[in-house]
């Protein structure tokens, strides 16, 4: 009797746990450096907003590797891709408190701490030979959605409900 | 008795390794191993070591945000395209962008910090690169083994992959990410000071050679490859693209192959051994299939390559 009132607790806590990885009503952390607020589940979809690194978001419900958010400031709710969202609470300006729980806990991530540009410009000048121009050039080169989408139609390809999980 | 003891322990085990992401899986382990542990299924002994497992797991790499991923690629990147240099043709490169981001909104990480991007390689050497966050080079050598927009969807498909699975990130040296994790939570409140930047700065160089020589000279592990070869094919399945055009990407690429060579034939499985993985996942091997206006497109971006 008391073996079963275990297992029962056993699986309780596990639901409970799980319940409250997957369920809307949480806040979660922008983590990339332009996050998308789109108007449907898709990359197709109007983009509603752009949002910051680091923004927290509450979530209201999630399908198909997409989370419907409420974004800072009362927003018009929208839908973010899971890929660019956090659990963590991303704080940019850490003081000595956060960086002590990010240390010891992880549930914090602390914003341009760690391998940042400061980093970057240092192992720039200790390797003056490694020339970054066309990584920068690279990263500016941006397609534009209906640019995908023409490509997709003219290929015959499927249209993107955007992603997977 | 023993059965409901060996249920609970099953569950237990079947709630930890069935909810992915590390963070969970600490908290699920913690949550899970301390009730097991209250209720007598482990002893307090195995409930240490299966805190201190998956604590172990989720301090490694998976501290690594983001962010610090985006800076990581970047210099890789930036060492890899100063070893092979870039082939600055607008059509090849324009046509590789617009193909690979149709493909990576459709893997399962679609975006990173500072989204994907792709630059074709000034090399005859048969290469394809991905560097940590979404920065991916190509080739004109591997380019040359495609014969299709299929086949360039295969390679691309790939490498996408194995930035969505962050093997990159699981190149680096363990003890380095370890090293870089104390510096930060020691030195987190502040800007970095002098020493510890450059103390930083050296973890970094490290970090990056670990990437650059497990992508240019090592390779990844066999199950890397395979992990990588099968999300491709899911990606390639979702976009409409024939999975088959990784197939004959790989058996082009087994003609071209040079015995010795310092590329592919170096850092990945023999194309024969890739391509009897790959029909493994697949339900039978129909030829390929040609639609004309994907053709046309890609001879228009790549027929000269």
């Amino acid at each position: 009797m008391r073996r079963n009132s275990a297992v029962l607790l056993v699986c309780l806590a596990l639901l409970g746990v799980s319940a409250n990885i997957e369920g809307g009503g949480k806040a979660m952390s922008v983590q990339v450096k332009q996050g998308q607020v789109r108007a449907t589940p898709s990359f197709l979809g109007k983009v509603l907003a752009t949002l910051a690194y680091g923004d927290r978001v509450e979530t209201l419900e999630e399908k198909d590797g997409w989370i419907r958010i409420v974004p800072p400031g009362g927003k018009a709710p929208g839908w973010m891709h899971t890929s660019a969202l956090s659990e963590k609470r991303i704080v940019l300006k850490a003081g000595a408190k956060e960086a002590d729980v990010a240390a010891s806990t992880g549930e914090l991530a602390l914003a341009g701490k760690g391998f940042n540009a400061d980093v970057e410009a240092a192992f720039k000048s200790r390797n003056r030979d490694i020339d970054f121009t066309w990584i920068d050039r690279m990263q500016n080169m941006s397609v534009p959605p209906d640019k995908i989408l023409s490509f997709v139609q003219e290929g015959k390809l499927i249209p993107a409900g955007g992603g997977g999980r | 008795m023993t059965r409901i003891r060996w249920t609970a322990a099953a569950l237990l085990l079947l709630a930890i390794l069935g909810i992915t992401g590390c963070t969970a899986l600490e908290q699920v382990a913690k949550v899970g191993t301390s009730v097991a542990k209250t209720t007598g299924v482990v002893t307090d002994d195995q409930a240490k070591s299966i805190t201190k497992v998956t604590t172990a797991v989720a301090k490694s790499f998976e501290e690594i945000t983001p962010e610090q991923e985006y800076y990581i690629g970047r210099s890789v990147g930036a060492v890899l395209v100063n070893k092979y240099m870039p082939y600055p043709n607008g059509p090849a490169n324009d046509y590789l962008n617009v193909l690979g981001q149709t493909l990576a909104q459709a893997s399962d990480r679609p975006e990173t910090f500072g989204g994907y991007h792709f630059l074709v390689l000034d090399s005859p050497e048969i290469n394809a690169f991905a560097a940590p966050g979404g920065l991916i080079f190509v080739s004109r050598g591997m380019l040359r083994c495609c014969r299709s927009e299929d086949a360039v969807a295969a390679v691309l498909a790939h490498e996408i992959a194995h930035i969505q699975l962050r093997h990159g990130l699981q190149a680096i040296d363990k003890s380095r990410v370890t090293e870089a994790l104390t510096t930060l939570g020691a030195e987190g409140a502040k800007s970095l000071g002098g020493q510890k930047l450059a103390d930083l700065t050296k973890v970094f160089e490290g970090s990056i050679s670990d990437v650059t020589s497990t992508l240019v000279n090592n390779g990844y592990s066999r199950s890397f490859e395979r992990e990588a070869d099968a999300a491709a094919v899911k990606i390639l399945t979702r976009v409409g693209y024939d999975p088959n055009g990784l197939v004959a990407m790989l058996t082009e690429m087994e003609k071209n192959l040079k015995p010795g060579g310092l590329d592919f034939a170096k850092t990945h499985p023999p194309p024969r051994s890739r391509i009897e993985d790959i029909e493994r996942l697949q339900t039978g091997g129909k030829a390929l299939t040609e639609v004309p206006a994907r053709q046309a497109r890609f001879r228009k971006g790549l027929g000269n390559i």
